[in-house]
């Protein structure tokens, strides 16, 4: 029997658990390698030894995350085929490429590099070192790059055709995919959010130093590096995160209006700041979703569809459909979605028993309804909407921390200008304490994404029940436990390995 | 060849990179340790992960009919 929710549930957690530990080691790669390659540029170009101290310190601490976060994602590719092998069959043939692509680039490129950038110091030249370690810094984000042109295409599949004979979508154009407007917005949003992610990480580091009054001058330096990029790339995951939000609002209406917690839509619509969401609130029962809530008026409207009058629709109209806006009923696509799934039986009789004419004519009413092809294999209209609370707070939070940041960032820059920072405990502390934020913000952003996507694996084609394979939930359970646990003395064991390495100090030698 | 690249006589070149290597790990310190984590985790993720824990994934033609079962049965 084929074991639905509980199995389906089981493998999404296993999923879920092994995404949200790799990502804790993905964000500091991304924007590390870059602090590393600015502070080794101040180095070569002003050839002060302070600045070759401070690299190789930060630098250590870049090798402790990469080498125990190495190889973490590959556990998620055995996902791929052991639990959800009816997806890699159905789309493997346009979500294997960028994953292969990805594949070299990590183990050729970074990997080449990444020896010069550590064994290369006084063996190679100044420049030749600086150029291997903008090169590693490069690679690690185009690694990020396929990653994510993988996952856009989840979120918005395009560029491909279904071949009805195989049962398989296959890739009909590599840059439409690519391309694809979703991919490049998610790729420029999710690596600002690493590099945000580790200007907070070198900054706490560096206020540590600072409130310990230790290598006090190299702890300044690199709190100047950090808080510099760190505001610079701040302000480019804000307007990345628009340009974010604008695809959503375009591509996954049902995502936007559960992340905002609309769910009547309307005309110059506003942002929730601020909401505290009713629990019993129910689709179509026209009372507030809110118990409080604090509201920007017409900035939805003017984000999402860059137009203060546009319509935003809301969980209401999605599902029950909206005539005047043109929005189908969900049960309309599930009922069209049913006939795709009858004309692709009949197509695969008719092809059994060599009945060509009943062949095409089953091809063609197929061919009509493929839009909706993945809903006919949803039970209710309702199912069509993510869940909202915890995609409402999630975002929220991180739009929340998102600005703080920028504020940290902002005030860390000035005090340090005005050379007056060991002063201000009270602000370092603060830096201190937000170093781990920027991990949460990004982990929250990666459960907007993907919660968001709910019930879909491949959005608007194939449901995660479907994309399952027909294995037992108990089997997935206990490799949850196994994973989670190996996740964690992973974890464990950078986080003590790193602490001992400050601890050694800047000057301490590496 | 261009002037900006030095001809390197290609058993020296080989000599030199296996050296480069040879010099790097043999002055690791923290590599050392990294290292061994690295080794452990390819370890548990390729052996114990890989053919312990998880099942194997169906071939190709397995693939492709259970998903066939799945989408035509479930309407």
């Amino acid at each position: 029997m084929y074991e639905t929710l509980a199995s389906v549930d089981w493998a999404r957690l296993q999923f879920a658990v092994t995404a949200l530990y790799h990502f804790l080691f993905v964000p500091l790669t991304l924007g590390l390698s870059f602090i590393v390659a600015i502070m080794e540029t101040l180095y070569v170009r002003s050839g002060d030894e302070k600045w070759k101290r401070i690299t190789r310190f930060w630098m250590t601490l870049f090798a402790i995350n990469f080498a125990i976060g190495v190889a973490t994602g590959i556990i998620m590719e055995f996902e791929f085929g052991t639990n959800w092998s009816n997806y890699s069959w159905f789309v493997g043939d346009i979500f294997g490429a960028p994953l292969a692509v990805e594949g070299i680039l990590a183990f050729f490129m970074e990997s080449t590099f990444f020896a010069v950038m550590f064994f290369g110091w006084d063996k190679v030249g100044k420049g030749f070192h600086l150029l291997s370690t903008w090169l590693v810094a490069v690679g690690s984000n185009l690694s990020a790059l396929w990653i994510l042109v993988a996952n856009g295409w989840m979120q918005y599949p395009t560029g491909m055709a279904f071949n009805p004979d195989l049962f398989r979508y296959e890739m009909a154009s590599f840059w439409d995919v690519v391309l694809s407007p979703v991919a490049v917005a998610k790729f420029l949003h999710t690596t600002g959010a690493g590099y945000v992610t580790s200007a907070l990480f070198v900054m706490g580091i560096s206020a540590w130093f600072l409130l310990k009054k230790r290598d006090v001058v190299l702890a300044k330096r690199s709190m100047v590096v950090a808080a510099s990029f760190g505001l610079i790339v701040s302000l480019y995951v804000v307007l990345s995160g628009d340009e974010s939000a604008h695809q959503v609002a375009q591509k996954q209406p049902a995502k936007l209006a559960a992340m905002e917690g609309i769910y009547e839509g309307e005309k110059r619509a506003g942002i929730v700041g601020f909401g505290l969401l009713r629990p019993d609130k129910q689709i179509g029962d026209k009372t507030s979703p809110f118990y409080l809530d604090i509201t920007i008026p017409y900035a939805l409207s003017l984000l999402g569809y860059h137009d203060i009058n546009a319509f935003v629709p809301g969980i209401d109209d999605l599902v029950y459909g909206n005539a005047e806006k043109g929005i189908r009923p969900a049960q309309e696509r599930l009922d069209s979605g049913k006939i795709a799934v009858g004309a692709l039986a009949d197509y695969k009789a008719a092809r059994k028993s060599g009945d060509a004419a009943t062949a095409t004519a089953a091809l063609d009413t197929f061919n009509a309804h493929v839009g909706d092809f993945g809903y006919g294999y949803l039970e209710k209209p309702e199912q069509i909407i993510p869940p909202v609370t915890p995609l409402f707070y999630s975002f929220h939070m991180m739009a929340g921390l998102g600005f703080w940041f920028l504020l940290l960032f902002t005030v860390t820059l000035y005090l340090l200008m005005v050379n007056d920072i060991t002063r201000h405990t009270l602000w370092l502390r603060a830096a201190l304490l937000s170093w781990p934020l920027g991990f949460v913000a990004s982990e929250l952003g990666w459960v907007v994404a993907e919660v968001g996507r709910q019930p879909w694996a491949v959005q608007d084609m194939l449901p995660v029940h479907i994309a399952m394979t027909d294995i037992s939930g108990s089997s997935v359970m206990i490799t949850v436990f196994a994973f989670a646990a190996i996740f964690t003395l992973l974890l464990i064991a950078e986080v003590r390995i790193m602490l001992k390495q400050i601890k050694i100090g800047i000057e301490g030698g590496h | 060849m261009p002037f900006w690249i030095k001809r390197v006589r290609q058993p020296e070149m080989f000599s030199r990179v296996w050296r480069f290597y040879r010099d790097g790990f043999a002055q690791m310190r923290l590599g050392r340790t990294l290292w061994k984590i690295v080794a452990l985790k390819l370890a548990i993720i390729f052996v114990v992960i890989k053919l312990l824990l998880l099942p194997s994934p169906p071939d190709e033609a397995n693939q492709q009919q259970q998903l066939q079962n799945v989408l035509l049965k479930q309407q």
